[in-house]
């Protein structure tokens, strides 16, 4: 497999939240605002990279049957790692993501990684292979972001990029809009599959 | 404590703060398992399952072990919390789905495929550390895990009831699967918005 492939396949062609549907609750739930989702997608990238590289390393010593345990409790221990260290350095975003820092633990993009990849490559493969993920994760919550974040208060990043005159479409950040956003992106990804 | 104290979580915890729509928690089987509407009974009966039997043992060891005023170490171990509670859910899980294959083969046959894929689902860890934050006592967290899994399997069936209809709808060559069933969760979540007026 060249290593390459294994970075640039999560970006598009396998990515976790379009074409795989993983992650999809902390995707839709903290896609409120760019600066949230890009909170989110470097935390998640941080705990598969970490968890994928202990994973790989130590993936000969778990025995079979007790194997999805011990990769949950890897992956909890980054994300207690993660949950202190926002907590400490950046609490506006920690208080803002709030009940999804600890979720991460039953993020499935992790889990999926860790039984589908680093549980069967060795560690440089399944760096590059956590690294495209996560980045494929962050730009899915990116561009979920862009969209609700522009048409629900008008901003991108906390700037105002539409007049003061646009009447912000509150539906774009409540629940509803989140999950029309990600269906026609869904759909929009489909069509252009189509056309290759 | 109070009656109506718990009639509020109940309603608050089914209808307006309902665990897919509003909080988006436990998405992955709701867009999976709800094609159909036999599947979606088992998986919800499933959860309702678990989540209560979850939000009883997180509690108690939150209270017990890793709070620092009434636990028996007395020390602040709540930065434990997140391993302590994954762990206890997977255990519970394996121990359940043990119990179950032994005394009841027709339960076991029925939940059987769906018990350990909800180690991972996120309602169940949600509902543990919602129990938390929120300081509920030992009866409201169980009221609040038994109505959150009601939530979730109400949201489920409907879903389900929906996409056996779509089956036979005729949508665009690109919405089709996933695409539409979101836009379908969308409606629903539109719906349920309504709820958020309720006021006690």
């Amino acid at each position: 497999m060249k290593p390459v492939a294994e970075f640039t396949k999560g970006i598009l062609k396998e990515n976790p939240v379009f074409v795989m549907a993983l992650g999809l609750c902390p995707a839709l739930a903290v896609s409120t605002s760019v600066e949230n989702a890009i909170g989110m997608g470097a935390a998640a990238t941080f705990v598969v990279l970490c968890s994928n590289l202990i994973i790989s390393l130590i993936k000969n010593f778990i025995p079979d049957k007790i194997r999805i345990p011990c990769y949950i409790l890897v992956i909890a221990t980054f994300v207690t790692v993660v949950d202190m260290t926002m907590n400490a350095y950046l609490p506006p975003l920690h208080k803002s993501l709030g009940i999804f820092i600890p979720l991460i633990v039953v993020n499935c993009l992790i889990l999926c990684r860790a039984e589908a990849f680093a549980s069967k490559n060795g560690v440089g493969l399944s760096i590059l292979d956590a690294l495209g993920m996560g980045l494929g994760f962050t730009l899915a919550l990116i561009s979920i972001a862009t969209f609700r974040e522009i048409l629900g208060s008008g901003t991108f990043l906390n700037m105002r990029i539409l007049p003061q005159s646009y009447k912000p479409m509150i539906m774009a950040i409540l629940p509803p809009g989140a999950f029309f956003t990600i269906g026609l992106l869904m759909g929009l990804i489909n069509l252009l599959k189509k056309k290759d | 404590m109070e009656l109506s104290n718990l009639f509020f979580i109940i309603i608050s915890a089914i209808f307006i703060n309902n665990f897919v729509l509003v909080r988006f928690l436990g998405l992955c089987p709701y867009i999976g398992v709800s094609k159909k509407l036999d599947s979606a009974l088992g998986m919800g009966m499933a959860v309702i399952f678990v989540m209560t039997m979850a939000s009883v043992f997180t509690w108690l060891i939150n209270h017990f072990f890793l709070s620092p005023d009434t636990g028996i170490f007395g020390y602040d171990l709540t930065f434990l919390r997140t391993i302590a509670f994954i762990l206890s859910i997977a255990v519970l899980v394996q121990f359940v789905e043990m119990v179950i294959r032994k005394s009841a083969p027709e339960l076991y046959k029925a939940l059987g495929i769906y018990l350990p894929l909800i180690t991972t689902n996120c309602a169940v860890l949600g509902v543990s550390i919602l129990n938390i934050t929120e300081n509920y006592n030992f009866i409201e967290a169980i009221v609040n895990g038994i109505s959150s899994g009601l939530g979730f399997t109400l949201v489920l069936l409907l879903m389900a009831g929906i996409r056996e209809r779509l089956e036979r709808a005729q949508v665009p060559k690109a919405l089709q699967g996933m695409p539409i069933a979101f836009i379908v969760a969308g409606c629903m979540a539109l719906a349920f918005l309504g709820f958020s007026g309720l006021k006690f």
